[in-house]
């Protein structure tokens, strides 16, 4: 033991309620000696506690085991024993069980642990989960898809629902969460899609020149660019981050209401907390996120544009007016509609695995990672379906 | 530095902001005693006890522990002080990702000077003490009730054999049959283990039951110390408020009549 643990320990006295010797911690220890009869002593001294016995329990059962197997007159003297606690009483007990029927004497005071531990029936045996077999896991799999279905259907069937009864009883519709979630997704968004959208710009802008010249065609720039970002670019970029950033903060937010029993609360209160938490989230989203494509395609456009007037030498104005007849506006219109249904869908999604999160910890950080994730995944997944669809559509 | 006083407050000054908690508190808690310590909502119970283990620092005077100032001694001293405290806090606060087991066995791996095999006799045998059976070993804090998970997070505060243990309102959202009985496992175990405890309670009976000695916190002050019975007489008006009122007459009646 070093110094500082020894000072601490002068100055506190062990606990089993009698006054130490002053500077007095004595580690556990043992002693052997005869008797006239013949029968080993192994008297027990210090303190058979936890910090008495400082990790040397192993050895301590190992090195008493020996003696107690070896020798049938064994006689275990515990009275020199200064503290007891459960684990010294747990290393007697095992030794009990080496050498039964021999002589123990112990402390009155010390009775009552060593009795407890005789006394207690052994713990049950460790239950070991069963390894997977591949059927088990597939059926498993197909479990946990079939309760996403069935959850993920009345998640939107109650808000289908919600929404008829909202058109039917506007004065119900909840302005004010809508218009904090407007905020809380969209207006915070603001800075962070500016600078990935700007800094896409620029490389996409750099990138292409490069090929453009060596085709003897820098005027391209503006067709390669403005498609590129107003059909695709700007309404994916715009979409993943808002399921980054929004996407966890609603599976997280929900999955708190949750095991804070508020969602319960607002249900006791007759509040339907699809129409006052859910119903805003996707509202908000549906409306924000096209927004945010505008506000992205706009700075990658500008960040392209720089880049283009440094590499090509291509004017700002000159780059302005050859958007309109470089890409047909269709292609705005489609990108910012699928802004709109990228936003519904991240809600959604988000909404789903919030309140699949249970009452622990672990399922709070798993659900938020799902949540995202899935957000993500299935915004791409959109986008390809999407381009599909309209493959015959704006395009040159 | 009398070994015998494992608390040591002197003058005790805790300020949030602009709003005083305590104000020049002194209290020392002696071995093997139960302090139970009262007081109105927010008059800074849990603070204190946040103090005493050195969670909290306070805005002036100095607390020691086991004959050390907590502001004194270096970080690793003061894990080891700590090491040897069990806290039970009010919620449980039982880790939610761990079954009752890995709980309980948390601290005594953590310890790493146990082998597994002593672990695992020792989360059950604390288990037993706080009247827990071996079938709730493998389930998850989130499936147990209220009355277990108390009892789970005795048991986890239990684990390390300490020989202070504070108690954050034990008894708080138990049904009366319950409360009592738990107040009687820590009675028991009072007996067994020989620790000291501070216990925040607003409970009459478990002050009557379990403690040993009470300290009444308002108005920023230390307002009575003393035995229950003792303290049960003060004049000063929470107290009185406190003991005078029909429960407190029911339960500690005898002497303040």
């Amino acid at each position: 033991m070093d110094e500082d643990s020894a000072t601490s320990e002068e100055a506190s006295k062990p606990q089993d309620g009698r006054p130490a010797m002053a500077g007095h911690f004595e580690p556990a220890s043992y002693h052997t000696l005869r008797d006239e009869h013949g029968r080993t002593i192994v008297a027990l001294t210090g303190y058979w506690t936890l910090r008495g016995i400082d990790g040397r329990a192993d050895a301590l059962v190992s090195s008493l085991g020996r003696l107690g197997r070896g020798n049938d007159k064994v006689v275990w003297d515990c009275r020199e024993v200064q503290g007891l606690d459960n684990v010294g009483a747990l290393i007697l007990w095992r030794l009990r069980g080496f050498a039964r029927g021999n002589m123990i004497e112990v402390r009155p005071e010390h009775a009552a642990l060593c009795e407890r531990w005789s006394q207690r029936q052994a713990p049950p045996e460790e239950a070991r989960a069963p390894g997977m077999r591949p059927l088990a896991a597939l059926s498993s799999l197909e479990r946990g898809l079939r309760s996403h279905m069935v959850d993920f259907t009345a998640l939107v069937g109650q808000i289908v629902l919600d929404g008829g009864l909202l058109l039917r009883r506007p004065d119900r519709i909840p302005w004010k969460d809508i218009s904090a979630s407007i905020y809380e997704a969209g207006v915070r968004a603001l800075g962070i899609t500016a600078l990935v959208g700007a800094l896409v710009g620029i490389v996409m802008s750099y990138l292409s020149s490069l090929e453009l010249r060596t085709f003897g065609a820098p005027s391209y720039i503006v067709n390669v660019l403005g498609l590129s970002i107003m059909r695709e670019l700007g309404p994916l970029l715009a979409a993943i981050l808002v399921a980054g950033r929004s996407g966890s903060a609603i599976a997280a937010e929900f999955g708190v209401m949750r095991l804070t029993e508020e969602l319960d609360a607002l249900s006791a209160m007759g509040v339907s907390w699809t129409t006052r938490l859910v119903l805003p989230n996707i509202v908000a989203l549906a409306v924000v996120l096209p927004l945010l494509v505008i506000w992205t395609d706009a700075i990658a456009l500008l960040g392209g544009m720089l880049a283009a007037h440094i590499t090509l030498g291509i004017g700002i104005l000159e780059f302005i007016h050859a958007i309109p007849s470089a890409v047909p506006v269709i292609n705005l219109l489609l990108g910012i509609m699928k802004g709109s249904v990228f936003g519904v869908v991240i809600a959604l999604i988000a909404c789903h695995f919030g309140l699949r999160i249970e009452p622990n910890t672990q399922s709070l950080g798993v659900e938020t990672t799902n949540a995202v994730v899935t957000g993500i995944s299935a915004v791409i997944f959109v986008d390809a379906v999407f381009a599909i669809g309209f493959r015959g559509i704006g395009l040159p | 530095m009398n070994s015998d006083r494992i608390i040591e407050m002197e003058n005790v000054s805790t300020r949030f902001g602009q709003h005083i908690v305590h104000e020049d508190i002194s209290l020392t808690v002696a071995r093997g005693e139960i302090l139970g310590l009262v007081g109105g909502s927010g008059s800074g119970k849990t603070t204190l006890v946040r103090e005493m283990i050195g969670l909290d620092q306070p805005t002036a005077g100095h607390v020691s522990l086991f004959g050390q100032r907590l502001d004194r001694i270096g970080m690793e001293a003061l894990a080891e002080l700590r090491n040897r405290c069990g806290v039970l806090f009010q919620g449980g606060a039982l880790f939610s990702a761990f079954t009752v087991f890995e709980n309980i066995a948390f601290p005594l791996q953590e310890n790493r000077t146990i082998e597994r095999a002593l672990i695992r006799d020792l989360v059950y045998m604390k288990l037993a003490q706080v009247g827990l059976g071996p079938e709730v070993a493998s389930r998850l804090p989130a499936e147990l009730s209220g009355g277990m998970i108390k009892r789970a997070a005795l048991a986890r505060a239990l684990a390390l054999e300490p020989e202070l243990l504070f108690l954050d309102e034990p008894t708080s959202g138990l049904d009366p049959v319950a409360a009592q009985a738990f107040v009687h496992h820590i009675q028991n175990l009072h007996d067994e283990l020989k620790f000291t405890a501070v216990v925040i309670t607003h409970d009459l009976d478990l002050m009557h039951d379990l403690c040993t000695a009470l300290a009444i916190l308002a108005d920023r002050h230390i307002v009575a110390l003393g035995a229950p019975t003792e303290v049960a007489m003060s004049t000063h008006p929470f107290v009185r408020a406190m003991f005078s009122g029909e429960r407190g007459q029911r339960v500690f009646g005898a002497m303040a009549s």
